[in-house]
Parts: structure tokens; C-alpha cells; sequence
């Protein structure tokens, strides 16, 4: 299991594109990778789930990754949020 | 034969088969099925058969309008993939042994409701995504054919209600040859739309989705407002008759492209265009439009999900200034709010939008938006002529308000060693009557004036323009605002200044003669409507209108005026 805390910097938070492309990288991988904020987990797989959680600017969220390729895939979630300057 | 009268909205003669773009009937009853796995081997293809009609609208949009508004395709594609849908409809299918449809209603209703409850306007807008999405797969659960308008691949009329502008960005625009709908008039954004696209189309037939159905052949007569369904062939012969003198007509019109705006007796007008974003400018220059008397700014704002930056706006603004060559751009700040949304600023609702928080209002208010626009336009006007204006104008502490924010912002631009056209003429839109009344004290500080016709006439006869009920009162030719036009006129004047008018009026064949008349110097249209008026004007004595105009502006109705119009331009 793989876990890592992120601060979210986009002023939109994330939703609408940002949410489709955390959804669509989580997707390519098998691990089962959920994204936690307010307490909230969901499953970082679902559009809808994530958009759900109406996370803005300046939210602590935390995404987590179980199973064969679960660094990979959350290395590549980093590498999204930061070459999108989502969150750091 | 039936034959359906309506608003000629936009020119021409079109004769196609009719396309139908309405709801098809999704209702369904919810019953026991025996078989599960059947059921839910079906319920997965109709998610393929949903999957693979997106991604082919997705890649059309992304070819018609560009990656930014494929986006929101690409969203509903997500929303057919997620496992938090699926899951539980297939759960509900296999465990309560109920039909794909309710169980796909009854998943995705809840999300809806999920969605529509949070207290964010841009989450409450995707309740429709997941609407739109369970459509689709519901159309293909029932078998019924869903409407998919970026799929027309013949020349089609298209038969609707109303068009919505993501209705309208959906259409091809090589096969819509023309189209009709039941509800709007000459101002509504589907008529608008036809104008600027060139295709004849007649609105507000009230029974167009009733009377139609798909494959009837279907004459729209744009230029008399009229409908004809399965016309006789000596009718379609007629009509095909009608459409080529409208070519020769046309023809004769391009003729006068490079030719001056000007009356019989030598007096000089300009002709100019109404835009929405860079890619107009080819219809204006190809109409011969003397300048862009408005750029309507919002469209920048409009079908994304943030503010564009400052660099976004001034690429824009700097296309339009280069591509007009150092005519004239009349460029509108931020016109939002009335019917005109941003879900991106999560403004409050309403109760009366047109007469709340709106244009400079919120301009004023939320400056920081307002800043980056004045920033983004300072930077551009070293490309060309600019002219700046503010819309919705009530009182001179507003103009003045606006106007020091946007001297703030000069000097500031300056300071950073940046470059900055030295005069910029700043004017307002005249679309409330407090302006137009007040107009001799806004001329000694304004620049200009711009009558925007379609608000100062639903203000003055306090008639909700999009209102059908209410529409006989969506009266330009009335003494009443044409007295208003002439205090506005007039005021300008006095104080060397000049108008324009950029309403839908100062295209308008019957007020046009009464506007050359009362001293109007600028008219600005739909690019398409350039040459028709300026074979108008150039046929018109500007003293015989003169006389016309001080006639009409003492007389009672409307019907007065536009007899009175009549007579005088048919000599």
C-alpha cells in the first residue's frame, strides 16, 4: 500500500478537467486507488465519485494505492497534479 | 400540403428533408426479468453502443470547436466508465431481478440528487452531464433513436422547439440547410445564430415539432416568415424560382462591397459589424463592414470552467484590432449575468435577472475580473483602432467609476514600461432609459454612445423580451423609444460626439430610413445584413428622411410609423 498527502493549489480545486485527468491516469493502472478528503474516501477511478467530494483550492487530500502496481500508479497521479499545477 | 407562419429570422430559401431534433419518448415500466445475466449482458451493450456514438461526437466537436469544448464529451465518456454507476446497476439487476431501465433510473437519480444538492453552481451543472448520459444509454436500452444532431450526414431543415447554443455547436454545418422552431423571436439566440451561420431559418412557428415529422420535404422561407410542409412540386418549383432571384439579389448586393454607406444626397454613414470572437471577422470583411461597431466580449468567458487570463484576452482582442487593419472595434466589456450565466462565479440566483446584478454592475463589484479585461484591452490597442464601451450604463458615477479604473490600470501598464494607444475613445451603451433621458449630461464626459435597442426597449416598455406572452410589446417602431433614440442623437451631437446604434434595429429595413433620418451615424448589424442596408441607404434621400422621421416621431402607434415608412420609401 502506497499513500501520499497533497495540498491542492489550483484556484478551481479540482473538478472538471482536473478530475478528468486524475480519473483517466488512475484508470490505466490495476491497483485499487482511492482518494481521501474531509474524511471522504472514494474511488479515484469514479468521475463522479471525485467530483463529489467538491474539493477547492487550498484542500488536504490524500490518495492511496493497494496492490501490484501501486508506486507506479502513484507516482504517475503525482506527476499529473504537478505538471498541472494542481497541488504540490 | 400544410403551410405554418412564424418570425423570418434570418434570409433566404431553404428546400431539405426535415430533421426533427427532439426528444424522443424515454418512458419505460419497470418489471421482473428471469434471466439476470441476460439482462445484464444487455445493459452492457448498451453502454458500448453509448460509448462509441460519444467518442464519435467527441471527435467531431474536437474538429468543429476545439479541444476546450470536446471537454465536456470527454466528462460524459468518464461518466459511462465509472465504476461507482455501473457497479451498483448491474448489482440491482442481478440481485432484485429488475429490468436494466429502472435500474440504470434508479442509480443514476440518485446521483443526480447527490449532485444537484451541493451548494456549488458548477456541481449542480453536472447533474445535466449525468442526465444527458442516462438518456443515451436509455435510448439504446428502448431502441429508440436518440437525436444525435453532429450526425446528420444529408442536407437536412432541423425541426426543434428552441435551439440551445450547445444545440447549435452541435450542428454540421455543410448539411443544415435551414431550420424552424416553435418558440423565440427575431432576438433569441437561435435567430441570431442562423443570421451569423448564413442559413434561412424561421422562429416562433409555435407547431413546427408538431406538424413535422422526420423526412417531410420542408420549404423555410426566411425571407417571409413561412413554413410549407410536403409542398405540391409546382410550389417547390416556385420557391426554387424564389431562392435563385435571392441569389441574383445577393449578387447584386456583393457588388457594392468595397462601395461607400452613402444616402442620395452624399451624406456618410458607417456600416458596421456585430462580433462574438475572432473567427467573425471573415463575414464582416466579406460583407464590407466599415468597422466592428461591437464585440461582444462574454463569448470569451462563456463554455469553460475559469476566467480566461489576461494573455488569453489579449490574443483575442489583438486578432480583431489586426484583422479590421485600423478600422474601427467598438469592444463591449464584460457583459454577464441577466440571461447570460458564468457557473464559474457561482453568482446567487435572481428573481429579476435583467434588472440585477449584471454587466458594469458586476464589473464594479468584482474588479479584479473587471481589471484583467481593462489590462488585456489597454495592452491590444496599439494593434489597431480601439474603442472601448460599458455596458448597462445607469447613472455618470458608474461611467465615471468604470473610467477610473480603467485610467488605474493605464497608468499602472505604463509604469511596467508597456505600451499603451494614446487615445482610446471610451463611450457607453445606452441601453437603460435613465441613460438615454440623462444623455445631454452623459455627452459632455462620454466619447460615444451605443443604443443597444433589444434592452432599451424591453426597459422602456417594461416587457421581458424573452417572454413570449408579452412579445407584442417588442416594439422598436414605437414613437415612444424612437423619441428616446433622437434625445441620444441629438445629445452627441450637441457636444461633437457621435452614436451608433448595435442593436437588432439598426439592421432593420423599416427603421433604418426613420434612423438615417433622425442623425444616426453608425449602425452596427449582423455582418450578413451589411449589404442589404447599404443598397438601402444609397437608394434613400437623407432630407426627404428628415422630414420623415420629425413625422413619425408625433405620431401614436407603431402601425402609424411603419405605414408612414412604407409610403415614404416606395416614392
Amino acid at each position: 500500500m502506497a499513500e501520499k498527502q497533497f495540498k491542492v493549489i489550483a484556484d478551481t480545486g479540482i473538478h472538471a478537467r482536473p478530475a478528468t485527468l486524475l480519473v483517466q491516469t488512475a484508470s490505466k493502472f490495476d491497483s485499487e486507488i482511492t482518494l481521501e478528503y474531509k474524511g471522504k474516501k472514494v474511488n479515484l477511478k469514479s468521475i463522479m465519485g471525485v467530483m463529489s467530494l467538491g474539493i477547492g483550492q487550498g484542500a488536504d487530500i490524500k490518495i492511496a494505492a493497494e496492490g501490484s502496481d501501486a508506486e507506479h500508479a502513484l507516482s504517475s497521479l503525482e506527476e499529473t497534479l504537478k505538471k498541472e499545477s494542481l497541488a504540490e | 400540403m400544410t403551410f405554418l407562419s412564424g418570425i423570418a429570422a434570418s434570409n433566404g430559401i431553404a428546400i431539405a428533408k426535415a430533421y426533427r431534433l427532439v426528444e424522443p419518448d424515454l418512458s419505460f415500466e419497470q418489471t421482473k426479468i428471469d434471466d439476470a445475466a441476460q439482462e445484464v449482458d444487455r445493459f452492457r451493450q448498451a453502454m458500448n453502443k453509448s460509448k462509441a456514438e460519444l467518442e464519435v461526437i467527441r471527435d467531431r466537436a474536437k474538429i468543429d470547436l476545439g479541444e476546450d469544448k470536446a471537454a465536456i464529451f470527454e466528462a460524459h465518456l468518464l461518466v459511462l466508465s465509472d465504476p461507482e454507476l455501473n457497479t451498483p446497476i448491474e448489482d440491482k439487476i442481478t440481485s432484485d431481478h429488475v429490468n436494466a431501465e429502472s435500474a440504470l433510473k434508479e442509480t443514476a437519480d440518485m446521483f443526480v440528487m447527490m449532485f444537484e444538492q451541493m451548494d456549488n453552481e458548477y456541481m449542480k451543472e453536472r447533474a445535466a452531464d449525468i442526465r444527458d448520459v442516462t438518456k443515451r444509454v436509455l435510448s439504446h436500452l428502448l431502441g429508440v433513436q436518440v437525436v444525435n444532431p453532429s450526425m446528420i450526414a444529408e442536407e437536412v431543415i432541423i425541426v426543434a422547439e428552441d435551439l440551445t447554443p450547445s444545440d447549435t455547436a452541435q450542428l454540421n454545418r455543410q448539411f443544415v440547410k435551414g431550420f424552424t422552431t416553435n418558440i423565440g423571436g427575431r432576438t433569441s439566440h437561435s435567430a441570431i445564430m442562423a443570421r451569423s451561420l448564413e442559413i434561412p431559418a424561421v422562429v416562433g412557428t409555435k407547431t413546427a415539432t408538431e406538424a413535422i415529422n422526420n423526412g417531410d420535404l420542408v420549404i423555410v422561407d426566411g425571407l417571409k416568415g413561412e413554413v410549407h410542409i410536403n409542398p405540391t412540386p409546382e410550389l417547390v418549383n416556385q420557391y426554387r424560382k424564389i431562392h435563385d432571384e435571392y441569389e441574383v439579389q445577393k449578387a447584386e448586393w456583393a457588388k457594392l462591397v468595397n462601395e461607400p454607406s452613402v444616402s442620395s444626397d452624399n451624406h456618410h454613414v458607417e456600416l458596421v459589424a456585430n462580433i462574438g470572437t475572432p473567427n467573425d471577422l471573415k463575414g464582416v470583411v466579406a460583407n464590407g463592414g466599415e468597422g466592428v461597431g461591437l464585440y461582444r466580449t462574454e463569448f470569451l468567458y462563456m463554455g469553460r470552467d475559469q476566467l480566461p487570463t489576461e494573455d488569453e484576452q489579449f490574443e483575442a482582442y489583438k486578432a480583431v484590432l489586426e484583422g479590421m487593419a485600423g478600422k474601427p472595434v467598438v469592444v463591449r466589456t464584460l457583459d454577464i449575468g441577466g440571461d447570460k450565466e458564468l457557473p464559474y462565479l457561482e453568482l446567487p440566483k435572481e428573481m429579476n435577472p435583467f434588472l440585477g446584478f449584471r454587466a458594469i454592475r458586476l464589473c464594479l463589484e468584482e474588479q479584479g475580473i473587471f481589471r484583467t479585461q481593462l489590462r488585456a484591452l489597454l495592452r491590444a490597442s496599439t494593434y489597431g483602432n480601439l474603442k472601448i464601451m460599458f455596458p448597462m450604463i445607469a447613472t455618470l458615477d458608474e461611467f465615471r467609476a468604470a473610467k477610473a479604473i480603467l485610467e488605474e490600470e493605464k497608468q499602472k501598464l505604463l509604469s511596467e514600461g508597456q505600451k499603451v494607444a494614446d487615445s482610446i475613445e471610451l463611450g457607453i451603451m445606452v441601453e437603460i432609459p435613465s441613460t438615454a433621458v440623462l444623455a445631454d449630461q452623459f455627452a459632455k464626459e462620454v466619447d460615444f454612445f451605443s443604443i443597444g435597442t433589444n434592452d432599451l426597449i424591453q426597459y422602456t416598455m417594461a416587457a421581458d423580451r424573452m417572454n413570449q406572452r408579452v412579445s407584442y410589446l417588442y416594439q422598436p417602431y414605437s414613437p415612444s423609444i424612437l423619441r428616446l433614440v433622437k434625445m441620444v442623437i441629438d445629445a452627441s451631437h450637441a457636444e461633437g460626439k457621435w452614436t451608433g446604434m448595435c442593436g437588432e434595429m439598426a439592421g432593420d429595413e423599416t427603421a433604418i430610413p426613420i434612423l438615417l433620418g433622425l442623425g444616426l451615424d453608425e449602425f452596427s448589424m449582423s455582418a450578413t445584413s451589411i449589404l442589404k442596408a447599404r443598397s438601402l441607404i444609397r437608394n434613400l434621400k437623407k432630407s426627404d428622411m428628415e422630414k420623415l422621421a420629425q413625422e413619425v416621431l408625433n405620431m401614436q402607434t407603431t402601425s402609424q410609423v411603419i405605414e408612414a415608412v412604407n409610403f415614404a420609401t416606395k416614392k
